[in-house]
């Protein structure tokens, strides 16, 4: 036996551009961070051919998770056509050999960023969002290590504070995104910068997220079925953003979360958020076929 | 402004407040040495003595922020119970918050600057567990009315505010929860003189109000004179005299006692 036997032909990379070790790190952390929900995990976060801050925890997270097989969507602000997105999803394409797909129906792995598609999600799909800060005690604790202590006490009154001041100087609570949510009723979290519209749909979801920040290197996940709930005082409701009465100027989709486009003459048209809900609908009032699946907002309402 | 100055109580309960042979060095230092200490509920305790005679190490660890090389500190408070050195992280930072109120010194440790003054009293409740901010908003204004803080100034931050205005949020804070024990490190140092006996006022009219038992740490005889019940004299460590205001202030024993107070009047 020869020592070629033993080994691999030469390949320029490794399969999905990580190294094994690599991906062995991420999944070791993964795997950690489903079993403790919300709860932030170091890992050794590696170098990939894109800035830190521009999805390089999400990216390594899906490059672990992808296979030949697994259809991957990857959506930036809602779109799949941005250029970050466009970006990304041929990346893994190129290096993973995947499908890739614009449909949520469709995607077995989504990663995203600032948002969470409008359609529910199932069971044998995975959410991948990538996080900027995932420290949600930061804006009240700038030490660290006290920080990672507050987590091991569950000593989360301070997030409260925070809360306290936005109601004390604006009238009402000014978070808009990152809202400070408590996982599984043990660990606060920031589920990534998606605005208080989304947050809703972690809440007992169906799918599992995974939520990892690249340059902060640090992974937390939710697991499926998992509890969510958006920290708030027990006399000031909850509140999304109010969207549920705006009309996509593009597809004529109701009651979804939209992005504001300022006119010439001063006023705003609106178009969904959810690039791909929009696209879905003006098919459907083509009566081209219906492919539309559930949405978790129903005439811009939540059910319970 | 007249002060009522009364007769010493008599007491006969337990006390409130017991400390026993503490000793806490930091390497070659001994800040502390074997010191006791007690206090009735009720009753004020002053502690005087100059720079680096370990009396606000003393304090520190009346308030759990450090723990003694050896020593037992008990509160005899209904579920409180054993040396309190003792309790894990958790069960000391409930405690704190819920029984004990501190005024520090530099109001920089013990305020969030750029939070409102309200908030940083509001942030005794959060701690202790309250959710509703009806509550809490009420809790904040009555605990700041309380140390006298203009109302007007509820929302503005203590970085904005004056000296006095900012050992007044302390207060609020320290006293917003109804501790059983008040602990009070330099409360009026670095404050001119005017403002210094309105913050005394404040204290005194506090005491008398809520009977909150109270351990002060000054080295200005006149803070001490005005407030405490008993006093406790500190030098290198160690106590050096201990006895009723009156009489340590009329009849001092101790040579240092004796430099101390003459120094003073």
């Amino acid at each position: 036996m020869s020592l070629s036997t033993l080994t691999k032909p030469w390949e320029a990379m490794s399969y999905g551009f990580l190294d094994g070790s690599a991906k062995r790190e991420l999944r070791r952390k993964i795997l950690k961070s489903v079993a403790v929900p919300g709860c932030q995990m170091p890992y050794a976060s590696r170098e990939v051919p894109m800035a830190r801050g521009w999805g390089t925890g999400g990216l390594q997270v899906s490059l672990t998770l992808v296979n030949p097989q697994t259809r991957v969507k990857v959506i930036d602000q809602g779109a799949d056509d941005s250029v970050n997105a466009a970006s990304i999803r041929r990346f893994i394409a190129r290096v993973a050999g995947t499908p890739t797909t614009m449909d949520t129906l469709e995607a077995d792995l989504i990663q995203s960023r600032h948002r969470i598609p409008e359609e529910i999600l199932r069971e044998d799909q995975v959410l991948v969002l990538q996080v900027p800060n995932p420290e949600p005690l930061r804006s009240v604790q700038p030490n660290m290590s006290i920080a990672r202590q507050m987590h091991a006490d569950a000593d989360y009154g301070r997030m409260w504070l925070q809360l306290y001041e936005q109601i004390v100087r604006s009238g009402r609570v000014m978070q808009g995104a990152s809202y400070p949510s408590l996982v599984h009723g043990r660990h606060v979290m920031t589920p990534s910068p998606i605005p208080r519209w989304d947050v809703p749909k972690l809440h007992m979801a169906k799918h599992l997220t995974i939520l990892s920040a690249g340059r902060e290197k640090r992974i937390f996940a939710v697991p499926p079925y998992t509890r969510v709930e958006p920290l708030v005082f027990s006399d000031v409701p909850y509140k999304i953003e109010e969207h549920g009465a705006l009309t996509c100027t593009r597809s004529g989709t109701k009651g979804f979360f939209m992005n504001e486009i300022p006119q010439d003459d001063g006023s705003s048209a609106f178009e969904v958020s959810d690039s791909e809900w929009g696209v879905k609908t003006i098919r459907a009032n083509d009566r081209e076929a219906e492919t539309r699946g559930e949405t978790w907002y129903k005439d811009g309402e939540m059910p319970q | 402004m007249t002060l009522m100055l009364e007769a010493p109580r008599i007491v006969e309960t337990r006390p409130l407040l017991d400390v026993k042979g503490v000793s806490k060095s930091y390497g070659h230092v001994q800040a502390v040495r074997n010191v006791s200490a007690h206090a009735h509920p009720g009753e004020v305790i002053g502690i005087v003595g100059e720079s680096g005679s370990g009396k606000s190490t003393l304090l520190r660890m009346m308030n759990l922020e450090e723990i003694p090389d050896e020593g037992s500190y008990t509160l005899d408070l209904p579920d409180v119970s054993g040396n309190l050195f003792k309790l894990d992280r958790f069960a000391r930072r409930m405690l704190c918050a819920t029984k004990i109120g501190i005024v520090y010194q530099n109001p920089h440790l013990g305020l969030l600057m750029k939070h409102s003054s309200s908030g940083n009293v509001a942030e005794r409740l959060l701690v202790a567990g309250e959710r509703s901010f009806a509550t809490l908003r009420q809790a904040a204004t009555d605990a700041l009315n309380a140390s006298e803080f203009p109302l007007d100034r509820l929302d503005a931050p203590p970085i904005e505010l004056s000296g006095g205005m900012q050992q007044r949020v302390q207060l609020a804070k320290a006293i917003a929860l109804e501790p059983a024990l008040l602990l009070l490190d330099e409360p009026t140092t670095g404050l001119d003189v005017s403002v210094q006996a309105l913050v005394l006022d404040t204290l005194k009219r506090l005491q008398q109000d809520r009977q909150i038992t109270m351990v002060i740490v000054s080295h200005d005889l006149g803070v001490i004179r005005t407030l405490a019940d008993r006093v406790m004299v500190m030098r290198r460590g160690e106590v050096v005299e201990t006895g009723l205001a009156d009489q340590i202030f009329q009849d001092p024993q101790h040579p240092y006692t004796q430099q101390l107070v003459h120094a003073k009047l």
